[in-house]
């Protein structure tokens, strides 16, 4: 088995359960998540896996209702806590969603969208900052020559490079995914799968999936979950050789899904 | 060929021909309006003030009253109304009482025939506010009319923008204003204008309430204290007091102009705020 130093403590999830009005969708769930690792969620569909993600960048709390209980630590720092600023908060911590979703404006203006918005006007700072974001989204030999042609004429594949491209511009810690490849043909996906261990380097990612082999390929950690329960985490290579739990290994195993 | 299929061939002859009356009637009234009022319109007609009550001269002042009146209660509804829709589809509790309130407000407001606006402004503008018969009077009265139709259709273009947009700006740390500033009311704006244009559809064409509130007068209207005649009242006195049946049609073929030059102008500035904001 090959090695894995432990890095540090990126992200704690502590005892953390959500509630959507009086459906409880989590149920004590805690986790460490390491920085510079891919950590992949999985289980089937209505699982949590997804709402787990949300409460990772206090995205849950756009749905009236939701209630989440526990804490979350973000580099030691609580982000539940009524003198966190969400908008900071977002900024460290960054989504990709299923499906691609370009803002109707030019490539340039979907990238340099997050810095306007944290106050960068310079334009060369924002040249500077677009370029290299679609670049490390390897988008940039693709869309060089047409930046300000509209987003929304780029392929699937490249939009979802795009969106990705336009949450590194806003230069955040933690990428949060969520199935980014579901909507993907395979070529894309590989693409995107190649991205994620190059992103790894520099960012913390969390990665939701469907897909089994994809959270084989991508992730250094895994957790499974079930029916609101975080059921194993574990090192990926041991969680897929060697699962601990019956219920782990029957999911693994395609016995239900 | 059996019975049944002379039916369907029947019936869809019958629809055929429903769907044509449409057709045939708008070209009906708008050649009887172009045929009897084209003799009218010269430049002299369009550029000249009207003299002995209408009978000589041209229609200058109702075309600026009927512009003035119009861009103002514009103006004054526009903002409001995409406020609220702004309020309503993305700050307000969808289920809360209020929100309920304001919707049932505009729905009923609807409704309400101009008579019955033109009687409120009436009473509270130009008596109770002593405003007087005048551009403002009207155009507050117009900007309440057309009120509950720039929210309607303001709320249904705030609507329809994908979800997923908005949680893709929030994602990235903007506020939920900057999200509806950047997102939201630019991929709204076609929307927004198609409720523009059908409100300066009603504004343009209103005449009962205008007669209360802003007058008949024949002036020039320059400040927004001064009455105006617009070019619909002015064709309704034309007709009904028989002073000239070829310039109420002269004004009517105007007035059909006017309403697509307006049509033109709002689809443009739209499009070029919603390019500005984006």
């Amino acid at each position: 088995m090959t090695s894995l130093n432990k890095n540090k403590v990126k992200i704690k999830s502590q005892d953390v359960e959500v509630f959507y009005n009086k459906f409880q969708a989590l149920y004590e769930i805690n986790m460490d998540v390491e920085e510079n690792r891919v950590t992949a969620l999985i289980g089937p569909s209505g699982c949590g896996k997804s709402t787990f993600l949300r409460t990772l960048n206090r995205l849950n709390e756009l749905i009236p209702g939701t209630e989440v209980k526990g804490q979350v630590f973000l580099d030691g720092q609580p982000i539940y806590s009524r003198d966190v600023d969400v908008v900071a908060l977002r900024k460290k911590v960054g989504m990709v969603f299923q499906k691609p979703s370009v803002f109707p404006m030019s490539i340039y203006d979907n990238v340099a969208y997050g810095p306007r918005i944290h106050g960068i006007k310079n334009k060369y700072d924002l040249d500077s900052i677009v370029h290299n974001s679609l670049q490390a989204a390897n988008l940039w030999d693709e869309v060089s020559d047409r930046l300000h042609s509209p987003a929304a004429r780029l392929s699937g594949g490249q939009q979802q490079r795009l969106v990705i491209a336009r949450v590194l511009a806003v230069n955040p810690e933690v990428i949060l995914m969520d199935e980014p490849a579901s909507a993907l043909d395979p070529i894309s996906t590989s693409r995107l799968e190649a991205l994620i261990a190059e992103l790894k380097e520099s960012y913390t990612i969390v990665i939701v999936t469907h897909n089994m082999q994809q959270a084989a390929r991508v992730s250094d950690y895994t957790g499974f979950f079930l029916n609101g329960y975080l059921v194993e985490f574990n090192r990926t290579d041991e969680l897929f050789v060697n699962p601990r739990d019956k219920r782990t290994e029957d999911y693994i195993t395609g016995r239900f899904g | 060929m059996g019975l049944a299929d002379v039916k369907e061939k029947a019936l869809t002859g019958l629809f055929w021909l429903s769907a044509l009356m449409i057709v045939g009637v708008l070209v009906l009234i708008i050649g009887y309006i172009i045929v009897n009022g084209i003799s009218a319109i010269d430049l002299k007609f369009i550029l000249e003030p009207p003299s002995r009550a209408g009978k000589e001269g041209g229609i200058s002042t109702t075309i600026v009253g009927t512009l003035y009146l119009t861009v103002v209660s514009l103006l004054l509804s526009v903002p409001v109304g995409v406020a609220s829709a702004v309020y309503l589809e993305e700050y307000a509790n969808p289920n809360s009482r209020f929100a309920y309130l304001v919707n049932l407000t505009a729905e009923t407001m609807a409704g309400i025939p101009s008579i019955i606006f033109g009687l409120f402004g009436f009473v509270f503008f130009v008596i109770f506010l002593n405003m007087g018969w005048s551009v403002i009077s009207g155009s507050l009265t117009l900007a309440i009319m057309i009120l509950p139709t720039i929210m309607r259709t303001s709320q249904e273009a705030i609507k329809a923008v994908a979800p997923e947009l908005r949680e893709n700006s929030l994602a990235l740390g903007a506020s939920k204003w900057q999200t509806v500033q950047r997102i939201v009311l630019p991929s709204a704006v076609p929307g927004i204008t198609t409720g523009i244009i059908l409100s300066i559809g009603r504004a343009i064409g209103e005449t009962a309430a205008l007669i209360l509130t802003a007058g008949s007068s024949l002036g020039m209207p320059i400040n927004l204290s001064d009455p105006a005649r617009s070019m619909a009242v002015h064709l309704y006195v034309l007709a009904m007091e028989g002073i000239s049946m070829e310039r109420a049609f002269g004004t009517a073929c105007l007035l059909i102009v006017l309403i697509v030059i307006l049509n033109f102008l709002a689809n443009w500035s739209m499009r070029r705020l919603s390019r500005a904001a984006g």
